[in-house]
Order: C-alpha cells, then sequence, then structure tokens
C-alpha cells in the first residue's frame, strides 16, 4: 500500500481545480479498494474469530456462548465487555500440545521454503535468461499445474512414493536399491508434497525480479575480473533479493498452516498446527479454542512479518 | 380475431408456465447424504411418484454436516448424521420432533435396530435409521494368510497382540482416525466397559494401543477404502461400509486383491445413519414424505442392494438380495448381534480427555 501511495502522489500536477479534484478523488480511490478489501476479508473475519475465542462452549446453536452481544445497546456491551474472559488463551498455555505443534509446523514451513528456494532459484534463473521468444512458454509451463485440481496433484503423490509406487520400481528396475524406500507417510514426503505444490509462488516473484535486472552489471563485473559465482553472490542475488523475500513469504505463511498435504503424505505422528485445530475444531467441538488457536497462529505469523517489513522499508530508505 | 386467438394462447400458455413453475417450485425436498450412499434411481422414482424435486447434496464426513447443521440456516430438510453425532445435535437443539402421523411405513422398522437406536434419540422422536453397520476388521485375505498363517481373521486379538501386529507390520496396518470408534473397541478386548469414560479405564486403553502402535502405519479415517483396495496395506480397522466399497473396487480392478471383513467375536461397535429433519428446515410435509417413502420396503431394500449396507428396515427383508441378507458381515446372525455395542456420545470434559488421549497415542506427544 505504502508503494501506492508514493507513486500516486506526485502525480497531482494536472492545469485544472476540477480535474485536479477528480483526479485526487482517483487515486485515493484506487487507495481505499485495497484497503476496504483488508477491512472486510482479513480485519472483519478476524474480530468474529477473536470475539468466539473470548466465549465458552456450549451445546447449542452456534455452539459457544455469545460474548459481547449488542443486541442489548451500549450497556449490554459493557457488561459483556467485563465479562470477557481470556480462560482459552491460558488454557493453550497449560498443555505442551499446542506450543510443539505451531513449533512443528513453523520449522517444516521454514525447511520447506529453504528447499523451495534452493529449487526454485534455479529454475527462475534459468527462465529469466532465455531467450525472450520462448519466456511465455517457460511461464505457461510453471502456471500449467494450476489447471489440475490441487487435491488430486497431492494425490497422485501418493502413487509416486508409497512402497510399491513409480519412484520405488524405477530405482528397483535400476538396481540403485533393493528395498524399496519409506518415504510416504514420512516428513519427507511433507517436504517433497510443499515444494512440489508451492514450487509456482517462489518461482513467480523471483522470475520478475530477475527478468527486470541489468544483465549487464554482471558482465562489468566479470570483465573486471570477478569470477562468475563471485558476480552471482555480489550482484546477482542481492538484486533478486525483494524476489527472493516475497517468494518466501508467499510458501511460508500459507505452508505453516498447512492442513491436507500433511495429512495426505505425512504420517501420523506429524503433529501440525492444522490438524490441532481441526482436533479442536471438530473433535472436541470447541469453537472457542480452536478460535484461540487460529487468533495466536495469526500473530505468530503477522508480527514477526510486520516487524520485517518495516525493518526492510527502513532499510531501504537508508538506502537512498 | 386471430390476433386476440394468439393474445389469448400467448397468456394461457405464460400462466401455465408460471403455476408449473411455481407449483414446482413448492414442491421441493433438500436431502444432504453421505456421498455413493443411494441408488440414485430411488430419487427419480420419488419425484415421479410424488412430484417433488429432490435436490440431492452429499458430504463425506459426520464434522462437516454437524458444522453446517451447528451454524443454523443449511437449508436443507432431510440429513443423514451417523447416531452418536445426532444425539448431541439434539441437545443443541438442531432438529425438530417428526409427526408419526405422516409417516405410517414406521411399523415396517426393524426393533433390535430401534431399541439401540433410542439410546442415541430417545423414544426414536427425532430420526428414523436409513443403514446401519459396524466397526470391524478389514483385511487382505492372501496377505494377511502368508503373514500370520490363519486364513480368516474373527478376533481383535489380531490387533491388539503386539506379536501378532508385529507380523503384520510390513505389509500395512491402518487404523480410523476416530478415537471414539477405537477406545471403545480397546475397552471391549480388555474386558471392561466400551461406554467406560473413567479416566482409569481410559489410560488401560491408551496403555494397550500405545503397544501396538508401532506396528501402525497410518491413523486416517478415508484413505483406507483405496489402500485395501489395492493391495498397499493388509489390515485396516474401519466401517463395516467402507471395507465393502474396497472390496468392490478390488474385485473390479481384477488385480487378485482379495478383501475379507470380519466382525470381531468379542463385539463390535454398531454404528447407525439416522434420517433427521433440522428445526429450521424450510420444506418440512416434503421431508417427511421423503422419510416415508425411503421406509418402504422395496425402496430401502433397493438401496441396501446398492450400497451393500444393512438397513433398519425389517420389512425390506424379503426384497434384499439372497446374497446380502445371508452375509453375516452385513447382516451378522442373531448371536453375533447380540455382543455388538453401541457407544454413548461422550460429554464434553470426556471428549477433551478421549481426543488428548489420542493425539498422544497418534503422535506420541
Amino acid at each position: 500500500m505504502a508503494d501506492i501511495a508514493a507513486t500516486a502522489a506526485p502525480s497531482t500536477q494536472t492545469t485544472t481545480l476540477p480535474a485536479r479534484l477528480a483526479k485526487g478523488f482517483v487515486n485515493r480511490l484506487v487507495i481505499i479498494i485495497p484497503y476496504l478489501w483488508l477491512l472486510f476479508f482479513f480485519l472483519v473475519p478476524f474480530i468474529i474469530v477473536f470475539k468466539i475465542s473470548l466465549s465458552q462452549t456450549a451445546i447449542s446453536m452456534p455452539p459457544y456462548t455469545p460474548v459481547l452481544d449488542f443486541s442489548d445497546g451500549i450497556s449490554g456491551f459493557l457488561a459483556g465487555f467485563r465479562e470477557l474472559n481470556f480462560d482459552n488463551y491460558t488454557w493453550l498455555t497449560q498443555d505442551a500440545l499446542y506450543f510443539n505443534a505451531y513449533v512443528t509446523s513453523l520449522v517444516i514451513a521454514a525447511i520447506s521454503t529453504m528447499l523451495t528456494l534452493i529449487v526454485g532459484y534455479p529454475i527462475a534463473y534459468g527462465m529469466a535468461r532465455a531467450p525472450a521468444t520462448i519466456r511465455p512458454t517457460l511461464l505457461m509451463l510453471v502456471i500449467l499445474p494450476f489447471w489440475t485440481s490441487f487435491l488430486i496433484r497431492v494425490y497422485a503423490w501418493i502413487g509416486i512414493l508409497k512402497p510399491e509406487g513409480l519412484l520405488n520400481q524405477l530405482l528397483m528396475s535400476l538396481h540403485i536399491i533393493s528395498q524399496p524406500l519409506v518415504i510416504l507417510n514420512t516428513y519427507t514426503a511433507i517436504f517433497i508434497g510443499i515444494v512440489y505444490s508451492y514450487l509456482p509462488f517462489m518461482v513467480l516473484p523471483l522470475y520478475s525480479s530477475l527478468e527486470k535486472m541489468d544483465y549487464s552489471l554482471v558482465e562489468a563485473a566479470e570483465d573486471l575480473g570477478c569470477p562468475p559465482i563471485g558476480a552471482f553472490w555480489k550482484i546477482t542475488f542481492p538484486l533478486s533479493l525483494p524476489g527472493v523475500v516475497a517468494g518466501c513469504l508467499l510458501v511460508f505463511i500459507p505452508a505453516v498452516g498447512e492442513f491436507v498435504i500433511p495429512d495426505l503424505l505425512g504420517g501420523s505422528q506429524t503433529l501440525m498446527i492444522g490438524k490441532t485445530l481441526w482436533n479442536e475444531f471438530f473433535s472436541n467441538r470447541d469453537w472457542p479454542v480452536s478460535s484461540a488457536v487460529a487468533v495466536i497462529l495469526l500473530l505468530v505469523l503477522t508480527i514477526p512479518i510486520m516487524f520485517f517489513q518495516q525493518a526492510q522499508a527502513k532499510a531501504q530508505e537508508q538506502g537512498r | 380475431m386471430i390476433r386476440k386467438a394468439l393474445w389469448l394462447s400467448a397468456t394461457s400458455v405464460f400462466l401455465t408456465l408460471f403455476t408449473a413453475g411455481g407449483h414446482a417450485e413448492d414442491r421441493v425436498v433438500n436431502v444432504y447424504n453421505w456421498s455413493d450412499y443411494i441408488d440414485s434411481s430411488i430419487i427419480d422414482d420419488f419425484t415421479k411418484k410424488t412430484g417433488i424435486k429432490v435436490v440431492y447434496d452429499t458430504f463425506d464426513s459426520n464434522e462437516i454436516l454437524e458444522t453446517k447443521l451447528l451454524a443454523g440456516g443449511s437449508g436443507y430438510d432431510v440429513v443423514v448424521p451417523s447416531a452418536n453425532f445426532l444425539a448431541r445435535q439434539i441437545q443443541a437443539g438442531v432438529f425438530q420432533k417428526l409427526d408419526k402421523s405422516k409417516l405410517p411405513n414406521i411399523s415396517n422398522m426393524w426393533d433390535v435396530i430401534s431399541e439401540r437406536t433410542a439410546k442415541y434419540d430417545p423414544g426414536n422422536e427425532y430420526s428414523v435409521n436409513y443403514m446401519w453397520g459396524t466397526v470391524g476388521l478389514g483385511y487382505n485375505v492372501k496377505k494377511v494368510t502368508a503373514a500370520l498363517g490363519a486364513d480368516k481373521i474373527d478376533s481383535w486379538d489380531v490387533f491388539f497382540n503386539p506379536d501378532k501386529l508385529a507380523k503384520l507390520k510390513d505389509c500395512g496396518v491402518y487404523v480410523l482416525d476416530s478415537p471414539a470408534d477405537i477406545i471403545p473397541a480397546a475397552l471391549k478386548y480388555l474386558g471392561l466397559d466400551p461406554n467406560s469414560t473413567s479416566p482409569d479405564d481410559i489410560a488401560k486403553a491408551e496403555e494397550a494401543l500405545l503397544k501396538v502402535r508401532p506396528y501402525i502405519r497410518k491413523f486416517h479415517s478415508s484413505e483406507y477404502i483405496n489402500a485395501l483396495a489395492n493391495g498397499d496395506i493388509c489390515l485396516a480397522i474401519g466401517w463395516s461400509g467402507d471395507v465393502f466399497q474396497a472390496r468392490n473396487r478390488a474385485e473390479e480392478a481384477k488385480q487378485g486383491v482379495e478383501i475379507g471383513y470380519s466382525v470381531p467375536k468379542e463385539g463390535a461397535q454398531m454404528w447407525f445413519d439416522q434420517m433427521a429433519i433440522p428445526a429450521d428446515a424450510p420444506h418440512v410435509a416434503e421431508a417427511l414424505e421423503f422419510i416415508n417413502y425411503m421406509m418402504t420396503p422395496e425402496v430401502i431394500a433397493k438401496s441396501s442392494n446398492y450400497v451393500l449396507y444393512a438397513n433398519g428396515n425389517k420389512a425390506s427383508q424379503q426384497f434384499v438380495d439372497k446374497a446380502i441378507l445371508e452375509d453375516t458381515s452385513v447382516y451378522p446372525d442373531a448371536e453375533t448381534i447380540k455382543k455388538l455395542y453401541t457407544v454413548k456420545p461422550y460429554d464434553p470434559k470426556t471428549q477433551r480427555v478421549i481426543t488428548r488421549t489420542w493425539t498422544k497415542i497418534v503422535t506420541g506427544q
């Protein structure tokens, strides 16, 4: 949003007053739309979830006691406000289960993000350095898997990774292994599933920042005697950093809450926060506690990212 | 004149269309049932007979259905939850009492089943049985024979005895990811009351399950259907109907996989899928007509012949295929039925203990 504001501000150098006003209005509208989007699709749902997290379970429809009932007017609202309780949040601290689940999810997401970066960077680099005529085709190939259902693609990996699956059959027929590898239902399978599923989210932002890069800088470095690997780390990689950050965030954030891939490919021993939330919501029918789990997850994700973005913005300003 | 005639006929056509449209709109019933759980010709026959259009929608887990019902305003007229879910949903005020005067076919129901469903729905006031089954052992006949040297398994011992289960580890063991189905089985195997909510008993069940945990490949409530059918696993604790589905898929695939299902001799848990009408159902009269139609002996027998589950309709048994009626894994004999047990839904506190115990068994944490 800050970017939009920055680019929109200097463009108010029009001649007539009404035109200027109109343009100002349009500019403001452009800024307002994303904020409205955030308000309706992020803040309002978040407040609803937060409200449920402060209530208690009940055998009723819906299955929790009402909190902050606005129907009684301001006095009822204030009375409700005094009754707010954070029991559900203290509950989460009393059992190591929740903490472990958060940590496991963050670790799995971090490792998967690193792996996705390692796999995705060469792909994006190759695409960006490919002749301009075939780049659209390559881009198409990256997007193509989206045309098949995500669920079916994850299911397909069961067929590939299972003990009698395609991978083991191939390796055994080539006499590379004599015993089938156990991959399905392990953490390895989860990493494979996440890297495969989220690869396009890593490749696309990387590609867009690598493609814009001025390659003559690398040529200049090499002319001045810098070895290719040195030139990569000194020039290409730092210039692609915005793409790296965007790609990593796009992979890391959904991977933390991932439910389908660990469920289908991972073993039962995998304790991730998505499954814990599912248990609270569906097995215990405890909507308030599951809402509290979701609120904490959101805080765990957004607060570090907000600090990170602030730090980045500061670094950029200093860089100027 | 001609113009006037044309005008009149156009008006009448328009009016007929309009009234016909309006009529059809009145006579609709929105049914929400498990996926792949009815012979679709039954729905067509119902519409032909009554003129009521059926909007048929499916779900694949009780949890999804329950969430929709608890949130309210689902718009469904007939839903088919399992009895243990139904019991709690009744308490939450999700359903309305059935007007029995509109359900003359209720006299066809089977008292053996109605007595048991009354534990969940006292007096069967809110629901009517659709299908029922058991929680038992699905197995790959060849692989289990090879591993254990017995061509048939008929006891929980094959699962709860670590020495036996260890032999099946390599060919693969799946277990329902459903504590309400597995913990009572463990209690039954230990000779305890499967309905026990005492923390001591639950701890004993936990201990028994932790002993065999190393030999279990995965806890999952649906993957075992395909895994059994493909020959990827050799033993699964599963719902009878799912195992029959796996058996049929294996037969269709003709890969030489033969699937058996056994109701353990110590006793197995029964499950019931019950037809009920949500309190806020928009088409109650049509819903009652639909439920009544589903209790017609020929109709429900047709459904059983298609989905291969036993139904709770005594009068329908003469129309059920002999092969299904005589298959004791579908319709257990009177002796076995006596040993089958039902499990009452847990109160929220016990539910928490059960879920927590289950997480520990499954994930080790």
